[in-house]
């Protein structure tokens, strides 16, 4: 039985990537941020969300993919996944598609220099476009922030 | 049923209600003969009844059912209070805070509360004196005036001529739908192997459905008891009968005006000068029925989400507010810049009382003290008076969830290991009775709750040789330590876990956890006590966990807040001053030696032209009696902010203890000063 899930897509350098659109809670416009002390790279720093402190991460410096300038395309996806709010820093974010969950495919061990466990599959849509469909809870993985913090002591 | 929607309701007026009973039963403790006192009373327990029905708790709306019918007896002078009745309806308030408790936690509200209920019972049917012991036993009647002189001459004459003579008690089910009509058959079953001489109530009454649950009849019969009852127990919706084979001497005994008559007698006479006390008393009794009487609510209740979102929105509003205030200094019209500096004096007033929304008496936390002192002092067979002052005073909501718990360990304290025993006091040439004076009051921006009581006293000496024996401190040092220090050790966490503490005065059990508790919270526990005199504790407490006043700080292009609490004082040190010993940064500062840290190096700020100033700015902040210079670049000046969590992504980052959000929308972090310094 195929079911149907509605996703976000957004840009990163010329890959296509979705995250479910019930973990989206709003896209916002890039802000001026706070940068905070002591935390890995990929964390930006916090902005005020509405009155509420939210720490924001570059996804193409955690993914470790090459970092570019912000531009006017550059987003904010702010998700919530089990009660971590973190804003996702992209490229561009500008479609909500339907996927048919029988067109995911286990990703390959690496897509784009992204390792596969921060994938959750792939997504083929109509003949020559390819999604690649986030794992957040892998994404925002604590545990990884904690470990980073060590190497840098 | 739609009842959700209500339950949040009945929950927050029901717990209203019952510390009213609460409280107004202890002043009715005080002041026995002031009948307005009972009927403020009645008139909480008949609401609480009325609400507990409508929601469909049974068991909560039987229970006021009972308090009520003792309760009426005594505002029509039928009845005189004395302890027995207080503790019954003491205790039926404990049962009812229960249910609520079980019902605010998801329960259905329900609870075996027939023992309390049997006890109301008797004390309305006059017989408590006796049923005290076990009042279940005597199913809540005993012998006493259930017979006159010609049914009893009946029954004698039937038992003479070989009748048996059987006092029935019949109970119909609790969701029995038409009782009188269940007791009308249970009249005819009898009514067909005997006579009926006597019902208890009378038969009208059973008809218009005027009884509970039970009804008694004496019964005239040639058929033996077991029969009867399986009979009448053959009658649908009948829960049980009990039929009670008498002769001529127990006969005797439920003719008799009850046994019971001296505390019956007692209470007349009681009544008799409650009267005359009335009589006397008349002209101050409208004055005290006018303070007694309930003020017209003026409150309305909100969720504390709410609140924190409007928080939350009011704070983008004042990111706004600096926007305009920014355009109106470039446009420069002068009727824009007026409209805007109106608009931002309206919005700090607006502020101010979106803060004092969150703020709640302490008086929620106090009113439950009263009672519980009593029933500590009255099981340690203690006397002590609870003065209470400042209740009013205002409290931040969160501070008031949490201190409720370290007060009660502080009163218990007080109460159980503080104040002596009337012969001790006596022999010590005290008052008999002990005092503790309970007091909130404010102070710059913090609130203070004092707990003093006229005890014992901490003894040195022994609280020394505790903490030597625990391994606290040692000898020596034992030796040098000032009395206040002394007194800190009980709260020392060695010192509560040892198991030999309730051989000193007993104080340290647990008063960590309290220290503890009230340092999360941001505050501080002392201690002051003189032996043979009695101790204070004294509580600090933050006004608000959400407001803190900070200096914020320029570091490079970015702004940091310090918490003012830690803050010694600001400096502007010239440069040479700050002299470099093994690679780190030390300084004179006030005839002791400061390190020196460069905020600048521990937040690693992008780097910038720091040498070649000839003076530098510095925090000196303090944790405990150690204390450290932070080198700055600016000071922005002091300002109340607002304390937000970095949310639960970035936990426990270095040096950072949270975020606040700048008038102009910016986030700025706090630093914890307490990390900074090693």
């Amino acid at each position: 039985m195929a079911e149907e899930l509605k996703v976000i897509v957004f840009a990163l350098g010329r890959e296509e990537y979705g995250v479910e659109v019930e973990k989206v809670k709003t896209i916002e416009r890039m802000q001026p941020m706070t940068r905070v002390p002591k935390t890995p790279a990929f964390i930006r720093g916090v902005i005020n969300l509405r009155g509420v402190v939210v720490p924001v991460i570059d996804l193409r410096e955690r993914f470790g993919l090459e970092t570019s300038e912000y531009t006017d395309n550059t987003r904010i996806i702010i998700v919530a996944v089990n009660d971590l709010e973190v804003g996702l820093i992209v490229d561009s974010a500008n479609d909500v598609i339907d996927v048919d969950s029988d067109s995911i495919s286990e990703a390959p061990e690496l897509v784009g220099g992204i390792r596969a466990k921060y994938l959750r599959g792939i997504a083929r849509i109509g003949d020559d476009r390819i999604l690649v469909l986030l794992n957040l809870s892998e994404v925002l993985n604590r545990k990884e922030i904690i470990q980073l913090e060590h190497l840098e002591d | 049923m739609e009842l959700n929607q209500y339950l949040s309701m009945f929950i927050d007026e029901s717990t209203e209600h019952l510390q009213a009973i609460n409280e107004n039963l202890l002043g009715l403790e005080q002041n026995p003969e002031d009948t307005s006192i009972v009927h403020t009373i009645f008139r909480s327990a008949h609401t609480l009844k009325g609400m507990s029905a409508t929601m469909g708790f049974e068991d909560l709306a039987s229970l006021t059912h009972e308090m009520e019918n003792v309760l009426d007896l005594v505002r029509n002078h039928k009845l005189a209070m004395n302890s027995f009745i207080f503790d019954c309806l003491f205790k039926s308030t404990d049962a009812l805070e229960a249910m609520v408790q079980d019902i605010i936690g998801g329960g259905t509200g329900k609870a075996d509360v027939t023992e309390i209920v049997l006890a109301l019972k008797s004390i309305v049917s006059g017989d408590y004196g006796k049923g005290e012991a076990s009042p279940a036993s005597a199913a809540g009647f005993s012998p006493g005036g259930e017979l006159d002189d010609f049914q009893l001459s009946i029954l004698e004459q039937s038992l003479a001529s070989g009748f048996h003579v059987y006092r029935i008690q019949v109970a119909v089910q609790e969701n029995c739908v038409l009782k009188a009509a269940r007791a009308y058959m249970v009249f005819n079953v009898l009514e067909q192997s005997g006579e009926v001489v006597k019902s208890i109530p009378s038969v009208e009454e059973i008809e218009q459905e005027k009884f509970d649950r039970t009804f008694t009849v004496y019964f005239v019969t040639q058929v033996d008891g077991q029969t009867l009852e399986e009979s009448i127990t053959g009658v649908s919706e009948i829960e049980s009968a009990s039929a009670a084979g008498l002769d001529s001497d127990s006969l005797k005994g439920w003719a008799q005006p009850a046994e019971s008559s001296v505390p019956a007698a007692a209470a007349e006479l009681q009544e008799a000068k409650a009267q005359a006390a009335a009589a006397t008393a008349a002209p101050a009794r409208p004055a005290a029925a006018q303070t007694n009487a309930p003020v017209a609510s003026r409150t309305i209740r909100v969720d504390i989400e709410r609140l924190d979102t409007l928080m939350n929105l009011f704070s983008e509003l004042l990111i706004d507010r600096v926007r305009l205030e920014q355009l109106a200094a470039e446009i420069r019209r002068s009727d824009l810049v007026e409209t805007v500096e109106h608009m931002s004096r309206v919005s700090s007033d607006l502020q101010n009382i979106v803060l004092k929304l969150r703020m709640v008496p302490v008086e929620t936390v106090f009113n439950r003290f009263p009672r519980m002192i009593r029933d500590i002092a009255k099981s340690l067979d203690k006397k002590v008076d609870l003065v209470v002052t400042g209740s009013e005073t205002e409290l931040d909501r969160t501070v008031i969830d949490e201190i409720g718990d370290p007060l009660v360990h502080l009163l218990r304290n007080a109460v159980d290991h503080g104040i002596e025993t009337v012969s001790e006091r006596i022999a010590a040439g005290k008052n008999e009775t002990g005092t503790i004076h309970l007091r909130a009051f404010h102070s710059g921006n913090h609130v203070f709750i004092e707990i003093e009581e006229d005890g014992r006293g901490i003894n040195r000496e022994k609280v020394l040789q505790t903490a030597i024996k625990n391994g606290v401190i040692t000898k020596e040092q034992s030796a040098k330590m000032a009395d206040d220090e002394v007194q800190q050790l009980i709260f020392a966490s060695g010192f509560s876990t040892a198991d030999k503490i309730s051989d000193i005065s007993g104080r340290g059990v647990g008063l960590d956890v309290v220290k503890t508790k009230i340092q999360s919270l941001g505050g501080h526990v002392g201690i002051d006590s003189k032996w043979g005199l009695g101790t204070k504790f004294s509580v600090q407490l933050p006004l608000t966990l959400s407001i803190i006043a900070a200096m914020l700080v320029r570091v490079g292009q970015e702004k940091y807040a310090i918490p003012l609490s830690s803050i010694v004082e600001t400096a502007a040190v010239p440069a040479d001053r700050i002299r470099s010993v093994h690679g780190n940064k030390l300084m004179d500062y006030r005839k002791a030696v400061v390190p020196v840290l460069s905020l600048e190096e521990v937040l690693d700020v992008p780097k910038h032209d720091e040498a070649g100033r000839a003076e530098v700015n510095m925090v000196i902040i303090r944790k405990g009696d150690r204390q450290a210079a932070l080198i700055v670049d600016e000071f922005i000046g002091q300002q109340e902010i607002v304390l937000k969590s970095l949310g639960s992504y970035l936990t426990q980052v270095f040096s950072i203890s949270g975020a606040t959000i700048l008038g102009d929308g910016q986030v700025a972090l706090i630093l914890d000063p307490n990390a900074l310094i090693k």
